[in-house]
């Protein structure tokens, strides 16, 4: 196996010291990206010659000393939810296949502009619905760490390619813990910012109250350059906060002191969570005080309601959102129907896979007449009062911690069979999405020897606080350092 | 809370623009069943005077002044279609014609 690719400050200052160029490390993730395919299969589609073309332009930029930003000639992958001109994008679903798209997506327009360069699209579970990027048309993605098991989803592709040491960063979309849980899973930091704070236009849209772009890296330093170049409002979507984005890497001072880390004790029993995940937790908690941070219990009381909220919500969303695949505009189109209702009812159901279907099914169930009071209207109520709970507990605290998952990565195929099971998986999650506020994984330790992530989660607008106590905690631990042996 | 039959999920399936297989309806009844029933357990909170949340970020509906701008050019905005010809999207016959007759 080739190198290993080191974080995006460690590139950066090889490009400043003239050690290496864009185009040799460009070729170095697109070689271990190709190379890792059969194992890990974290990508859907490589762009290498454009990528290897950014990259010459960049390192003629550099050579001028115009460079753009610290990611500038740095590569980056990108989830296959999130468009870019030319490009394909089929968000691992068989009704989007062949989709070029006619534009570029904010987020990815933030990384052109900063001059990263996209390698690639990452795989992920079809149109981001699910937690094992097992229901890609394209197949699942493998855990680095164990090829047996899961990555963890929706963002799996991204999160396995940072953990394989095959790009320094990658971006993912966030819908109910789609880059908290993979992170978690594979070892690497994910952090999902502010509902609102990147930009959704471009990003084909799963649930679009709840839905966030965010970043993938190996250190919470690194995530913050990312953010940097992706966050800030835009005009072109209408739920895009206004307000500037701060500049995240100033505030990573590594100084803890004076800061109140609330602990949910509804997220902090033994009941439903694996007792070494607990462990790894409760010694990350204890490793935040001795930099300095003083712990006091808070309590979300609402927080055994968030997955019924968080599925009934989501899926009522995603009904309405899928109804525009309908074989008229793009991708698949079912051949030979009569008529236009057979043409829609045979496209869709040639197009989506089994999740998906059962996503739209319920979600038109709870929209439908007769049951949208009981049920999505309900479920919008309990939201409020979810909501509610984090404000009250960001009045004793300036960030929570938590587990990010119950468990560590479960093996390919072993929840497949039983939904409930699966959707358990994102009871720490989900709540974040429902609230709108920031939330990241970063490592803090192993359960037979897979990633454990901690959770931590700051008030809405406030992704710089989650920023530093991950950062602050990665000066202190070595966690996430440890890369899997296939990547070494 | 109404439980889940057969002709059920046929009807949502139908309002979906979905069409399932014998084998695809029977799992998913069951699956309505115990997914509903999971979902059920909102029904224990008393939610009343409570205020919908439809955005978690309370943002005042922005506005920009009216100008015309350049659009996309109509025919890269068909050239994902199926089908397509002279920047319009083709499709079967609308409307049924022994429906009608």
């Amino acid at each position: 196996m080739s190198e290993r690719i080191g974080t995006l400050r460690e590139l950066r200052a090889a490009l400043d010291a003239r050690q290496t160029s864009s185009v040799e490390i460009v070729g170095e993730c697109l070689r271990r990206a190709e190379a890792s395919q059969e194992t890990i299969h974290a990508f859907v589609g490589l762009r290498a010659e454009a990528a290897l073309r950014e990259a010459e332009a960049a390192d003629a930029r550099r050579g001028r000393g115009e460079v753009r930003s610290p990611i500038d000639g740095l590569p980056i992958a990108i989830k296959d939810n999130m468009v870019q001109t030319g490009e394909p994008t089929h968000c691992a679903s068989r009704i989007l296949e062949g989709f070029i798209s006619p534009y570029t997506s904010t987020a990815v327009e933030g990384l052109e502009q900063s001059g990263a360069i996209v390698i690639g699209r990452t795989n992920m579970d079809e149109f981001a619905m699910g937690s094992s990027t097992e229901h890609s048309v394209d197949g699942p993605t493998r855990n680095p760490w164990d090829p047996s098991r899961t990555p963890g989803g929706s963002s799996g592709g991204s999160a396995a390619a940072v953990a394989a040491r095959i790009v320094p960063a990658a971006l993912g979309s966030d819908t109910g813990g789609s880059i908290r849980q993979p992170a978690s899973f594979c070892g690497v930091v994910g952090i999902k910012p502010t509902y609102g704070r990147v930009s959704r236009w471009g990003l084909v849209a799963f649930a679009s109250s709840l839905d966030q772009i965010g970043a993938f890296a190996q250190t919470a330093a690194d995530c913050a350059w990312v953010l940097e170049a992706i966050a800030g409002h835009d005009p072109r979507d209408s739920t895009s906060i206004p307000e500037p984005a701060p500049a995240y890497s100033g505030v990573l001072s590594g100084d803890l002191s004076g800061l109140r880390l609330g602990l949910p004790k509804e997220y902090f029993v033994a009941e439903g969570v694996d007792a070494g995940v607990l462990a790894a937790v409760r010694d990350a908690v204890a490793q935040l005080e001795r930099a300095g941070a003083k712990t006091v219990e808070v309590s979300l009381p609402h927080a055994r309601y968030a997955i019924a909220t968080y599925y009934a919500i989501a899926n009522a969303e995603a009904s309405s959102n899928l109804a525009r695949f309908d074989g008229v505009r793009y991708g698949h189109r079912a051949a030979g129907a009569k008529g236009l209702t057979e043409m829609y009812c045979r496209t869709r159901s040639e197009g989506f896979g089994a999740e998906v279907k059962r996503r739209i099914l319920l979600g038109t169930y709870f929209l439908s007449a007769g049951y949208y009071d009981a049920y999505y209207r309900k479920a919008q109520q309990v939201r409020t009062l979810l909501r509610g709970d984090f404000e009250q507990a960001f009045m004793a605290c300036d960030a929570l911690v938590t587990p990010t998952s119950p468990e560590v990565a479960f093996r390919l195929g072993e929840k497949t069979s039983d939904l409930l099971t699966m959707y358990l998986s994102d009871i720490y999650t989900v709540s974040a999405n429902l609230a709108g506020i920031p939330a990241l994984s970063t490592p803090c330790g192993f359960v037979d020897g897979l990633p454990v992530g901690l959770q931590i989660l700051g008030p809405a607008l406030d992704e710089a606080t989650p920023l530093r106590i991950a950062d602050a905690f990665q000066r202190i631990t070595d966690h996430h350092l440890a890369c899997p042996g296939g990547a070494a | 809370m109404a439980r889940i039959n057969r002709s059920e999920v046929e009807r949502v399936a139908s309002l979906a623009r979905l069409s399932l297989s014998e084998e695809e309806a029977d799992r998913l009844v069951r699956e309505f069943e115990s997914f509903l029933g999971y979902i059920d357990t909102l029904q224990e909170i008393d939610t009343a005077g409570v205020v919908p949340t439809a955005h978690p970020i309370s943002l005042p509906t922005p506005t920009r002044p009216d100008e015309p701008e350049a659009a996309m050019d109509a025919d890269r905005a068909v050239a994902n279609a199926p089908e397509a010809a002279a920047s319009a999207f083709l499709v079967p016959k609308v409307i049924d014609t022994e429906a009608e007759g």
